[in-house]
Formats: C-alpha cells, sequence, structure tokens
C-alpha cells in the first residue's frame, strides 16, 4: 500500500530543519570562540549545549506544532474555504468568488479593463481575513469583559487541540497518542463551553438565546457521537488512530483487477457511519443543523457580538471544525490514508512516493467536506425542539442498536 | 333562488346575479326611513346612509341575518361640516358589497366601535383615531397605529396644513422678512 | 424563566420590511404577540388629495413597490368608478396580462425571501433568476422593471409591442419547467414540511373574523378570489382555479405557501389564454374628464389579499379623500392569533408564509 510523503514521522522532518540550524549556529560560535581567545570555552560550551538533545528536541517540537497549524490553517482551511464558496455559488447558479492573483492592480494588462474577474477566487479568503483584520473590535459596554475576550480564545484553542492528535497520514503527525481517538473526541466536546461563555458574556437576548441553543445541540448529539465510536471500538479493539487506520488497510474482496478494501464503512459498522455523520453534522452547526447561529431569527446567533478579527476566529473556527470531523470520519470509517496505487520514485538515496498517503487523506477529507456542503446548501434548517427530539429519540436508539450490532458482529466473526 | 338561501349556502366562490337589489330590498323592508339614500350603484354594491346612532344595528343585522361576515374597511372623511366613517362589508358567499355611510357631527366626533361584531374593525378604528381623530366607543385599545404614540395631531382633517401651503415659501420669509 | 418580551426587529435580517414584532416568550413558546407599525407611514393619503388624479398613480405604484401595477390598478378602477368611464376591451384585456405579470413577479419575490428564512438560501437565488424574466417582459411591456406608472386612468399607458405573446409564451414555458424545481427543493423536502407544517394555524372563522384575505385566507379552506366573485376587467372571460386548500388540516404555513405557490401556474394559465383572446387591434386608452366629482370604490386581488381603494371627488381636479385599504395591514392584526402557541423559532416561518410588505401596510 502507499507510503507516507512525510516519512518517517514530522519529528524526524523537523528535526533534520532544526539539527541544521542548529549547525549553522554552532559553526558561528565556534568561529567565534576561535577569533576571540578568551570566550573560548564558554562559547564552545554553549554551542554543545545548543546541539544537546533538549534544545533540540524543545526547537523541534515547536516547530512541528507549526507546521501542523500552519498546515491546517493556511492549507486546508483556506482550501476548504474556497471550496464551500464555489460549490454553493454553482448550486446557486451564479459564478461564486473570482478575484484571483491576476486581477491585482499592478499587472500591466489590467490597466484597461477593471476589474478583472477571470481568476478562481482562491485569493477571496485571504483578502476577506485582511478585510477582518483590520476593522475595528467592539466591546459591548455592558459585556462581562474578560469572558467577552477569552471565549474566542478558548473556542480556538480547543479546536487547534484537536489537530495534534490528528493525523494526517502515518508519519505527518505532532503526538501519536495511545488514546488518540479519546483525546480528540475530547477536544471536539470542549466546544460548547466556550459557545455557551460566548453567548453569556454579551450581555444580549439574542446571544443568551444562541448559546443556551447551541449547547443543548452539542452536548445531545455528543452522546450519539460517542456511542457511535463505542460501536467501532467493538471491531477495531484499540482506540489508537493508527491502529484503525492499518486494520482497514487490508483487502475485503478481490474483484479482479480491483479489490473493495476493508473499510469499516462496507462492515457492520455502516450504521455507525450514518449516526456518526449525522451527528457530526450536528457538532459541525451546519445548515440544517445550525439554529444557534441562525440568522433569520438570531441575527448572528451566539456571534453576534463579535466583530473584526475575533468574529473572524469564531467564523473560521466552524471550517476548521468541519475539517476535523471530516478526518475523522475518514479515519475510522473510509480506511484513513490507505490508498490503491502505489509508486515510488528515486531522488538519489531519497525515496519519494508518487501517490503518497497524505494525497489520499486530503481527497477523502475534502470530498467528504464537499458532501456536507452540498447537503447544507440544499435543505432548510431545523427547529432547536426538531433537533433535540432526532437527536435523543431516534440517533440514541439507533446508536443502541449499532453498538448491539457491532458486539454481536464481534461474538460472531471473532 | 331567494336572498336568503343564496346567503346560506356554502363558499362557491361565484357572484350570485340580482343579489345586490334583494339585499337593497331587505335592508329597506328592515330599517325604513332610517335608512336613506339606499341605491344599487353597481351590480354587487349597495349604498346607503344612515345616521350614527343606528351603526351597530345596521351592522348586527347585516352580519347576522345576512350573512355578510366580512368587514373590508372602514375609512373617516372630513368634509368641513361633518365627518363621515363609511364602512365596506362583503359577503363571502355571494359576492355583494354594501356601503354604509354614516353621519357625525363635525363637532363631536364619536361613534360606536363595531369591533364586537368583526374583529377586523380594530386596525381600522385605531387607524381613523390616529389620522382623523374620530373616536370609537367601546374599542378596547384606541391608540395611535400608524404614527408615534406621541404625537398630537389628527393629520388627515383639512384644517391641518396641507403640503401646497407650504410651499414656495423661502426662508427668508418663514423667518418673518418678506 | 420568566415572561419576556422580545423585539423582532426594527432591524432584522428577516422581517422583509421595517415594521417591529414584539412576542412575549415563555421559554422558548410565544404566549403573546403585539406588531408596530407605522416606521414607514409616508403620509399617503394627505399626499393623494393635493395630486391630480392621474399624477397619483406614480404614488399609488409605490405603495407596495414589489406589486406596483396591482396597486395603481385599485386605484385607476376606483376613480374611473367614480367617474363613470368605461375602459375599452383591449385596455382591459393589457390591464390584465399586466396585472398576471406582476403577481407572478410578486409571488417570486415572496419565495426568494421565504427561502432563506428557514435557511434554504439556495432558493434565493433562483426564484430571483426566474424572476428577471418577468421583469424583462413587463419591462418590454411598460419601459421600467419597478413602479412601472403604467396603468391610467382610462386604459394603461402604452401598446404592448409586436410579438409579445410570443416571448412570453416561451418565457412561460421555461419558467413552468422550472417550477419543477422548486417543488423538489421545497415541497420534497422532509425538512421543509418539519418547518411548516402544523405551525401559525389559523381557522377559518378566525380568518375571516380578523379580515384576513386573498392566499392566506383560501388557505384555510375558503373559496374567496376577488377574480372570480367580484370579476373585473376581463377575468369572467379566462377561465383558472383559485388556489384552495382542500383537506381537514388546512390553515397553517404549509398550506399558505401551497396556496401562493400554485398560483404561479394558476397565472401563467391565465397569461396563455390572454394573449390568445386579446383583439389584435383597437383602443386601449380613453381620456379622462379633469374634473370629478362622487364616489367610487374598487376592491381587486392584489399579491397579498384584497385591497380596496375608496376615492372622493368634489368637482376638484384631484381627489377629496382617497382611502386605501391594504390587506397585509388587517392581516398585521390577526398575527397575535397566527403566532399564539407556536415555538419563537417558528415566528420567522409564520410571518414569511403570511407574506408581509411593509409600503403598503403602512401607506
Amino acid at each position: 500500500m502507499s507510503q507516507p510523503l512525510v516519512a518517517p514521522n514530522l519529528f524526524e522532518v523537523c528535526k533534520v530543519l532544526t539539527v541544521a540550524i542548529l549547525e549553522l549556529v554552532r559553526i558561528i560560535l565556534e568561529g567565534l570562540g576561535n577569533a576571540i581567545p578568551p570566550l573560548h570555552d564558554p562559547l564552545f560550551g554553549l554551542a554543545a549545549f545548543l546541539l544537546g538533545t533538549f534544545v533540540v528536541t524543545v526547537l523541534t517540537w515547536i516547530i512541528a506544532m507549526t507546521v501542523i497549524l500552519l498546515w491546517v490553517t493556511l492549507f486546508n482551511l483556506l482550501t476548504v474555504m474556497w471550496i464551500e464558496r464555489k460549490i454553493y455559488s454553482r448550486l446557486q447558479d451564479r459564478y461564486g468568488i473570482m478575484i484571483s492573483i491576476w486581477s491585482l492592480p499592478l499587472w500591466p494588462f489590467n490597466r484597461g479593463t477593471r476589474p478583472t474577474h477571470k481568476g478562481t477566487g482562491y485569493l477571496q479568503n485571504v483578502a476577506d481575513g485582511v478585510k477582518l483584520l483590520q476593522k475595528e473590535n467592539l466591546t459591548p459596554a455592558t459585556a462581562d469583559s474578560a469572558m467577552f475576550h477569552i471565549s474566542p480564545v478558548l473556542i480556538a484553542a480547543s479546536t487547534l487541540m484537536i489537530f495534534v492528535a490528528l493525523p494526517w497520514s502515518s508519519g505527518f503527525y505532532v503526538a501519536r497518542l495511545e488514546f488518540g481517538l479519546l483525546f480528540v473526541l475530547a477536544a471536539f466536546s470542549l466546544a460548547p463551553f466556550g459557545i455557551l461563555v460566548a453567548g453569556w458574556s454579551a450581555n444580549n437576548k439574542y446571544t443568551l438565546v444562541g448559546g443556551l441553543r447551541a449547547a443543548a445541540q452539542l452536548m445531545s448529539y455528543g452522546i450519539p457521537l460517542i456511542l457511535a465510536v463505542i460501536a467501532l471500538v467493538f471491531s477495531t479493539g484499540s482506540l489508537n488512530l493508527f491502529d484503525i487506520v492499518q486494520q482497514q488497510d487490508r483487502p475485503l474482496v478481490e474483484l479482479g483487477l480491483f479489490s473493495i478494501p476493508a473499510w469499516y464503512i462496507f462492515s457492520p459498522q455502516a450504521l455507525g457511519f450514518v449516526i456518526f455523520s449525522v451527528a457530526i453534522v450536528a457538532e459541525m452547526e451546519r445548515i440544517p443543523f445550525d439554529i444557534p447561529e441562525a440568522e433569520a431569527e438570531l441575527v448572528e446567533g451566539w456571534t453576534t457580538e463579535y466583530s473584526g478579527m475575533r468574529f473572524g476566529i469564531v467564523f473560521g473556527f466552524k471550517w476548521l471544525r468541519m475539517i476535523a470531523g471530516s478526518a475523522l470520519i475518514a479515519i475510522l470509517y473510509l480506511g484513513g490514508w490507505s490508498g490503491p496505487v502505489f509508486a515510488i520514485v528515486y531522488a538519489g538515496p531519497v525515496a519519494i512516493p508518487i501517490f503518497p498517503e497524505e494525497l489520499y487523506f486530503l481527497l477523502k477529507v475534502w470530498v467528504l467536506c464537499l458532501i456536507f456542503i452540498w447537503i447544507s446548501w440544499s435543505v432548510p434548517r431545523i427547529r432547536i425542539d426538531q433537533i433535540l427530539q432526532i437527536g435523543w429519540k431516534r440517533l440514541v436508539p439507533y446508536s443502541l442498536l449499532a453498538i448491539l450490532i457491532g458486539a454481536g458482529a464481534r461474538v460472531v466473526w471473532g | 333562488m331567494s336572498a336568503d338561501t343564496a346567503v346560506r349556502a356554502a363558499y362557491s366562490g361565484r357572484p350570485v346575479p340580482g343579489v345586490a337589489e334583494e339585499i337593497q330590498a331587505q335592508l329597506v323592508a328592515r330599517f325604513r326611513d332610517r335608512l336613506r339614500n339606499a341605491k344599487v350603484l353597481r351590480p354587487l354594491l349597495v349604498h346607503a346612509e344612515i345616521d350614527r346612532k343606528d351603526l351597530v344595528e345596521v351592522c348586527t343585522y347585516l352580519k347576522e341575518a345576512l350573512a355578510f361576515e366580512h368587514l373590508s374597511c372602514i375609512s373617516a372623511v372630513d368634509w368641513k361640516d361633518r365627518f363621515e366613517c363609511v364602512y365596506h362589508v362583503t359577503n363571502w358567499h355571494n359576492g355583494c358589497q354594501v356601503q354604509l355611510n354614516a353621519r357625525i357631527p363635525y363637532d363631536e366626533p364619536r361613534i360606536d366601535s363595531v369591533i364586537g361584531l368583526w374583529h377586523a374593525a380594530d386596525y381600522h378604528e385605531r387607524e381613523a383615531w390616529d389620522l382623523m381623530g374620530v373616536v370609537f366607543e367601546g374599542h378596547p385599545k384606541l391608540e395611535r397605529i400608524l404614527l408615534p404614540k406621541d404625537f398630537k395631531f389628527h393629520p388627515l382633517r383639512k384644517d391641518f396644513a396641507q403640503e401646497v401651503d407650504r410651499q414656495y415659501i423661502s426662508r427668508r420669509k418663514l423667518k418673518g422678512g418678506k | 424563566m420568566p415572561e419576556f418580551w422580545v423585539n423582532m426587529g426594527p432591524q432584522h435580517p428577516m422581517t422583509h420590511g421595517l415594521w417591529n414584532m414584539r412576542v412575549k416568550v415563555d421559554g422558548e413558546t410565544i404566549v403573546d404577540a403585539e406588531p408596530e407599525i407605522g416606521y414607514l407611514h409616508r403620509g399617503y393619503e394627505k399626499i393623494m388629495e393635493v395630486r391630480e388624479f392621474q399624477k397619483n398613480v406614480v404614488l399609488t405604484d409605490r405603495l407596495c413597490y414589489v406589486s406596483s401595477i396591482t396597486w395603481s390598478h385599485a386605484y385607476c378602477l376606483a376613480v374611473e368608478r367614480m367617474m363613470g368611464l368605461e375602459v375599452p376591451e383591449r385596455g382591459q384585456w393589457l390591464r390584465l396580462i399586466s396585472l398576471e405579470l406582476q403577481r407572478i413577479a410578486s409571488h417570486l419575490m415572496w419565495l426568494a425571501s421565504y427561502g432563506p428564512d428557514l435557511g434554504l438560501l439556495t432558493g434565493l437565488l433562483w426564484a430571483l433568476r426566474e424572476r428577471e424574466l418577468f421583469l424583462d417582459l413587463i419591462q418590454l411591456m411598460s419601459g421600467a422593471r419597478m413602479n412601472q406608472n403604467y396603468p391610467r386612468i382610462g386604459g394603461v399607458r402604452n401598446d404592448i409591442p409586436e410579438k409579445f405573446g410570443a416571448m412570453s409564451m416561451r418565457s412561460i414555458g421555461h419558467f413552468l419547467k422550472k417550477l419543477k424545481d422548486y417543488e423538489a427543493l421545497f415541497q420534497d423536502s422532509k425538512v421543509f414540511h418539519l418547518r411548516t407544517e402544523g405551525v401559525g394555524k389559523i381557522s377559518s372563522k378566525d380568518a375571516i373574523d380578523w379580515g384576513v384575505t386573498g392566499p392566506n385566507l383560501r388557505a384555510c379552506g375558503v373559496d374567496v378570489d376577488l377574480r372570480r366573485l367580484d370579476p373585473y376587467e376581463t377575468y369572467e372571460e379566462v377561465e383558472f382555479a383559485p388556489q384552495v386548500w382542500k383537506g381537514a388540516d388546512g390553515g397553517d404555513s404549509y398550506a399558505r405557501f401551497v396556496c401562493r405557490f400554485n398560483e404561479l401556474r394558476e397565472s401563467c394559465r391565465i397569461l396563455e389564454q390572454a394573449f390568445d383572446k386579446v383583439p389584435s387591434t383597437g383602443a386601449y386608452r380613453v381620456k379622462p374628464p379633469r374634473r370629478a366629482e362622487g364616489e367610487g370604490v374598487a376592491h381587486t386581488e392584489d399579491s397579498r389579499g384584497e385591497a380596496l381603494f375608496y376615492v372622493c371627488g368634489d368637482g376638484d381636479d384631484r381627489p377629496y379623500r382617497v382611502k386605501i385599504r391594504s390587506p397585509v395591514f388587517c392581516t398585521m392584526a390577526a398575527t397575535p392569533t397566527l403566532l399564539r402557541g407556536n415555538k419563537l423559532a417558528d415566528v420567522v416561518a409564520i410571518l414569511g408564509s403570511v407574506d408581509v410588505c411593509v409600503g403598503e401596510m403602512d401607506k
């Protein structure tokens, strides 16, 4: 099967970079030490200390976390936002965002015709982010200032925590946790806390109602989510995300040229897949479950009072949670980063896989996001009491049924 | 088909020919000379003038005996020597409309409210009070509806300044000059 | 949790106009409601006393700016009845064509605004795309897309261009195919049924008592359509079926939606017959007298209900009194009955299905 591009480990790749930088520093320090005799010993000692395991490890971790953060927010977030805006525009029979790098006024071929909507529109989201940065950050006078300022940080921090344990291939991860699945689900479920604090602290009837609705919805859909995962754990026997992907990496049925892989979606866990997907859509607060942020009734719901980049943070983290949710579904039910075709090209001593694992994983995540976007923009939103009814009266019994099926399949097929 | 059976039929959705003459005949037979100038203006429109003290009686007769279930409109008109409250009542069964002009003396603009018969009168009477200043006795909450709650005048009255009165007056003249 | 009053408006993204809906909620359930209107009051009735009869058509256009021709037509009809004027036959047919085109455009605007109320933002753009077809037709006919100043006292302003019938039939054919897409988007969606069925129920007795008219009344099962009950223009010569809700569970938002949605098809049917029957030659306008005395009343089926104009003249060349009866004004009185017992999240769904246009409500 395929191999990761970041091999064997993100830590090792970043360590190469760190060691390279520190070697450079050591050469400078030792050169200085040789040039200034009285400082020889302290400088050599400093150089040795810098190249010791402690500094190298710490610096490598910092760089690894930065790489993952930039990968998620700079590349994935922008791409998923672009996919969403283009897809829903096309659903609505219009072009969508089209400003691109060719629309900038500095090009000489742009002098005559303005504006030039000739591009793909990938930079539009960057422009929107910059726009949000230069807006005034208003704080309501009667709001609880500390809580009001802390809640975007809470929401952002709890979401970014997910990506620490979420691997993007067998090598592209920050932390390889034995209970990775538990950690990811726990970090996912921290969000209602931040949203409730945000809704309450703004001292506004609308935000309070929105925050309470969001807390009720997220807490009641967290239960079928976790129950579906429990059903899955019967088959996997492990909470380690890497083990779960490993188990799905074998063929289930060989049909000549093709073979159906043993993804958990094709196993008796199919019901769990459906429940998990529905619960994830509710956790991500997408239409049809976006009543907490329903513009029709509550202006912007619990995010009403936020302006400027604070609004950008809470708004953008909705997409990050969508990416995290899709990544979870891909890992748990769709085989993660395993893919069929695999070829290696050798550039000297380094082996570069042609279709690396990251590619398959990204494809699966983006296709799942596309499906969620498609559903979102085709249906109306459900009322809050109907949402809670669906969660408690339909999803919870079905997820208990999924647990029964999972346990029964384990007993029957060993 | 007599007017009674026509009136009690279910909502057929189509007008009944000749119904206006029958309704006029029935009204004249019931109220005789309290109803002035009763005539059929158009194939489905009956017009009559009444005094303000007969209003509730006529409207009750229209609603209960003749099945005029829908109050279309209450208008208040300022004729400078009198006010007139014009009631348009419609019968959904046969499409007939009755227009009642109720005269009100100018210095005492009060009339009974028909809100007990049709709840639709609620907003119409509030608007007539708001814009024209006619008081409807028996209305539970006669407040301003279109104008701000603390507005002091009744603008539709003819003695409230008209737009043309203020045209072509220069600022200098407004300040007291020539 | 104690009961408290929530203001929905006057600044609200989805109340479609400038008015305030105060609801008293107990938790999430509505206990009482009180609309506050008058934010858009422009003093129409007073201004119309100062303008000559024909000049008032410019004003009546802007009463309900989404459905202008129907309002100006009602005013012209009232003045013609006061003057005793008879519009020639071709003029009546042209009026009918313009009214039905305007009705379709108005209902499409309602559909475009009802989708986002429920969260279905795709419906907004699809309905506006179809509305463009009809705005183009109206522009060909009268010269403007909105506030056209097209009806005249005594007829219409100008004749329709050649081949207008063929162009309209092409647009209508395309539109009827697209209606299936709308049904798939709205009526076939289970979530839509969840949001609108059983919500905002009003009985037919209450509806008639509070003066509700138009598609809102037909949704309660009462067969009242003023185009058939009190025909004006040439409505007696076209065959169409007023959309009345058949069945016992009418009066809720879903019934109102379906009745108003199906009127789109019926208007297309009327237009097909009208283009066949309109006489190809003839006068479309007569010159009205300059001064008039008397009273005239006209009630017509506007897109939202019964629009009534009562005009008094005293021999001058301008009206003495114009009274405008707006269907939305009367339905607003029924909103406490509509809203009581429902949830706060249903307010927008109910008010959207009632189709509020603040311009005509506040005059």
